[in-house]
């Protein structure tokens, strides 16, 4: 057995030794990393796209399209987009005698063998002359948006004319631009009506006079005489029931439910991050009885207290309620992530890094802000993102059935709500609102699953 | 078990209790009262009315009124609708909404597991893409559009074909509760899908399912015993959410389609500020929610023993 024996040489590194392990790619923080998986994901970004375009839409748009959503344009009533703008100057309004004429001499039986028009029907006045017909003692006017024959479709009742020798109407309600079917009845002397009728197609045209385009700033004082055309104003979403402007209602509605679809969420998951890791930190009894304090407000049924809550602190005249529904959607939405937030600080409060920070003598608020606060980040940010569509949601289900936004301050839902009662005739005014939430809360959703891949590797879905 | 159950039920009347007061506080701190509408009332009337219904009392003493009438099951007369009492509103238009609730569920909790279960199986293949599209769709659309489009196409549909297919509106056959169910089971069906969808890839990797190939039994009897049953069972968990969010979506569906259910009411009761209708039908509501939950809660214990009730 020989002694070992060493030379100083011995111990210097060897050279051009192997190397066994080197970190190849550059080092990747963890927000990164999360962001180049984020941008390999081709819908979450498209969606991050969407909801860039969106927020631009809400906040730039007024200053691009400054059309007050309030303001009526009373020529322009439900027009679809992209219907026909124009209009014909006409003279003012001019009274109309009408006619009289002696049934007893040259009326026929049954109904009126002819109805013509005076002149021309506009919007300012369709004016109606008939044959009178024997022993008639008055007669009913009715106007429909359908052909009457088939069924009797009458339609409104306009006017009754109680006397047998007039045999004119001069219609002047709410005229639009279309094609009317005029329907005129004899009635007998106890008001019943007689069984035959007759009907005319009336096909109205627009006509403004020159004092109503200089009003509307669509012409210059003295620039427009009777017979010119001139074109209405632009509403590229076309308009509401009342004449107001889509496009300018849709970017402040936007404003009201985004702002609740945002704010809503940051303020409810701050609140659930304050309490989930207070509880969490705290940890024993206190622990205990805030979570069973969480599980209790769980437990209440949302929507219904979000309606209770909007009686109770009702609006007065003149205020909006997204203050109060803000303030519920807070009270009542802060536990599920409070509940996470305080699983998610018991689970690092056992980790080994915690343990080596302390041992090398971290302080408790280095320990929260260097590890407790940035490992649970992702998944708060994971949260806020799909608390975005049901906040979203549920001020579109509160302002549709007329619990939330009060009018004249448009909501998404508030304009669904109108628009669905105009559905069959007009459906442009529900479809508009209904696509922007949904094209909202579909983007929020993609989002958050992207975010939700790239930020949290426990979570990435099975996909 | 026994003391679990116990245990929830308690927790179940606190909620229902603290529902009930906080809709006594919310009614009484509405601004205006309920017999101050448009046509004008003479003081002898109005007092009269006060005393009618207790109103003229402390407010603590009404409280007291209002939860021992409550704790025997009387809800008072409505304001708007006279002589009809809160408790036969909703006896009689509560069925109508159960219906309506039970058949959206039924047709959410079908669809959801036979889509899920199916996009599982034809994973990243086309019938996957396409139902992964529409559930999404579905998730992202308010309940009230697809009523509205519900609707809208049955009355096309109808125009259409010359007859009346399915009624557009309303309440007592058959006919008109299937545009209805399915419209208001859509969003949760959608939501059922995707969970289903995850709990069914997560089952067909599992090992007994492996094991089960391996021995070799027929794919439908693999797919049948060993995967659905177990792939269900995270569905169960989500019904009591699911009942909620019909619930409420009810409300919408049954303005949209003019039917006669308690949500409609309620919606009504509340634009109308009826007080006794908001109360009664709130507290109604609310215990009935809290106890699905709770019944959904054990259910699910049952089902699966490895859950531990505690």
């Amino acid at each position: 057995m020989t002694e070992a024996s060493f030379n100083v040489s011995d111990f210097e590194p060897v050279s051009g030794a192997r190397e066994v392990q080197r970190i190849s790619r550059p080092s990747l923080s963890y927000w990164q990393d999360a962001w180049i998986r984020l941008k390999a994901n081709r819908r979450a970004l498209i969606s991050l796209y969407i909801v860039i375009g969106l927020l631009s839409f809400t906040l730039l748009g007024p200053l691009l399209w400054t059309v007050d959503p309030a303001a009526q344009d009373l020529d322009q009533v439900s027009q679809p987009p992209g219907a026909d703008r124009g209009a014909t100057i006409v003279g003012p309004f001019q009274p109309w005698e009408g006619a009289t004429a002696n049934a007893q001499v040259s009326g026929q039986e049954g109904a009126p063998a002819e109805i013509r028009l005076a002149e021309p029907a506009t919007t300012q006045a369709v004016r109606l002359l008939w044959d009178p017909v024997l022993d008639a003692a008055g007669y009913r006017v009715y106007r429909n948006v359908f052909p009457a024959e088939e069924g009797r479709a009458l339609g409104l009742p306009l006017a009754e004319i109680l006397s047998p020798d007039r045999v004119s109407f001069e219609d002047r309600l709410d005229l639009e631009a279309r094609t009317y079917y005029y329907s005129v009845v004899a009635l007998d002397p106890i008001g019943e009506e007689f069984p035959d009728f007759t009907s005319l197609p009336v096909k109205v045209i627009r006509v403004i006079t020159a004092e109503q385009a200089v009003e509307r700033g669509l012409a210059k004082p003295g620039a427009l005489k009777p017979g010119d055309q001139v074109q209405l104003k632009l509403h590229p979403f076309g308009t509401d029931y009342l004449g107001r402007d889509l496009l300018a209602r849709l970017m402040f509605g936007a404003q009201v439910s985004l702002f609740i679809g945002i704010v809503a969420p940051m303020l409810f998951v701050l609140a659930g991050i304050l309490f989930g890791s207070t509880a969490g930190f705290l940890g024993g009894r206190t622990d205990q009885a805030m979570m069973r304090f969480a599980d209790f407000v769980v437990a209440l049924p949302f929507l219904l207290f979000m309606i209770l809550f909007k009686i109770a602190f009702g609006i007065g005249p003149g205020e909006s309620g997204i203050l109060p529904m803000l303030l519920a959607l807070v009270l009542l939405s802060w536990p599920a992530t409070a509940r996470l937030v305080r699983g998610q600080i018991l689970q690092i409060r056992q980790e080994g890094y915690i343990s080596a920070s302390q041992l090398l003598g971290a302080k408790t608020y280095y320990l929260v802000l260097r590890h407790m606060i940035p490992n649970t980040m992702g998944v708060i940010l994971v949260t806020l993102t799909f608390a975005v569509p049901s906040a979203i949601f549920t001020e579109a289900f509160l302002s549709f059935i007329g619990m939330g936004v009060a009018p004249p301050i448009p909501s998404w839902g508030s304009m669904c709500n109108e628009g669905i009662k105009t559905m069959l005739s007009h459906p442009h005014e529900l479809i508009f609102p209904a696509v922007f939430i949904s094209i909202t809360v579909l983007a929020f959703n993609l989002l958050g699953d992207g975010l939700r891949d790239a930020l949290d590797a426990r979570m990435r879905s099975t996909e | 078990m026994l003391a679990y159950t116990l245990k929830r039920l308690v927790q179940g009347v606190i909620t229902v209790w603290f529902i009930a007061t906080a809709t006594f506080i919310a009614m009484h701190n509405v601004p205006g009262d309920p017999l101050s509408n448009d046509k004008a009332v003479s003081p002898e009337i109005r007092k009269n009315l006060e005393e009618k219904y207790g109103l003229d009392k402390p407010v603590m003493e009404q409280y007291l009124i209002y939860m021992g009438n409550m704790l025997e099951g009387d809800f008072g007369i409505s304001f708007t609708q006279q002589n009809r009492r809160v408790n036969d509103i909703i006896r009689e238009h509560f069925p109508v909404s159960a219906i309506l609730g039970i058949l959206a569920i039924v047709f959410a909790a079908l669809g959801g597991i036979l889509w899920g279960a199916l996009t599982a199986l034809y994973r990243n293949k086309l019938p996957d893409v396409i139902i992964m599209f529409l559930v999404i769709l579905g998730i992202s659309v308010p309940s009230f559009v697809f009523a509205a489009l519900g609707q809208l196409t049955l009355v096309n549909v109808n125009a259409l074909l010359g007859f009346t297919l399915l009624p557009v509106a309303g309440w007592g056959s058959v006919g008109h509760m299937i545009v209805p169910s399915l419209v208001l089971g859509l969003g949760t069906m959608a939501f059922l899908t995707r969970l289903m969808r995850s709990s069914m890839l997560e089952v067909v990797t599992s090992d007994y399912v492996r094991t089960a190939r391996s021995k070799g039994l027929p794919p439908t009897r693999i797919f049948l015993k060993h995967q659905l049953r177990n792939a269900v069972l995270p569905v169960i968990t989500v019904l009591g959410p699911s009942i909620a969010a019909i619930t409420t979506g009810g409300f919408v569906v049954e303005l949209v389609f003019a039917i006669p259910g308690l949500g409609r009411y309620f919606v009504q009761a509340v634009q109308q500020l009826d007080y006794t209708v908001i109360m009664g039908t709130t507290v109604f509501y609310g215990a009935f929610l809290v106890f699905m939950v709770i019944l959904v809660d054990l259910i699910y214990g049952w089902v699966d023993p490895r859950v531990r009730l505690e």
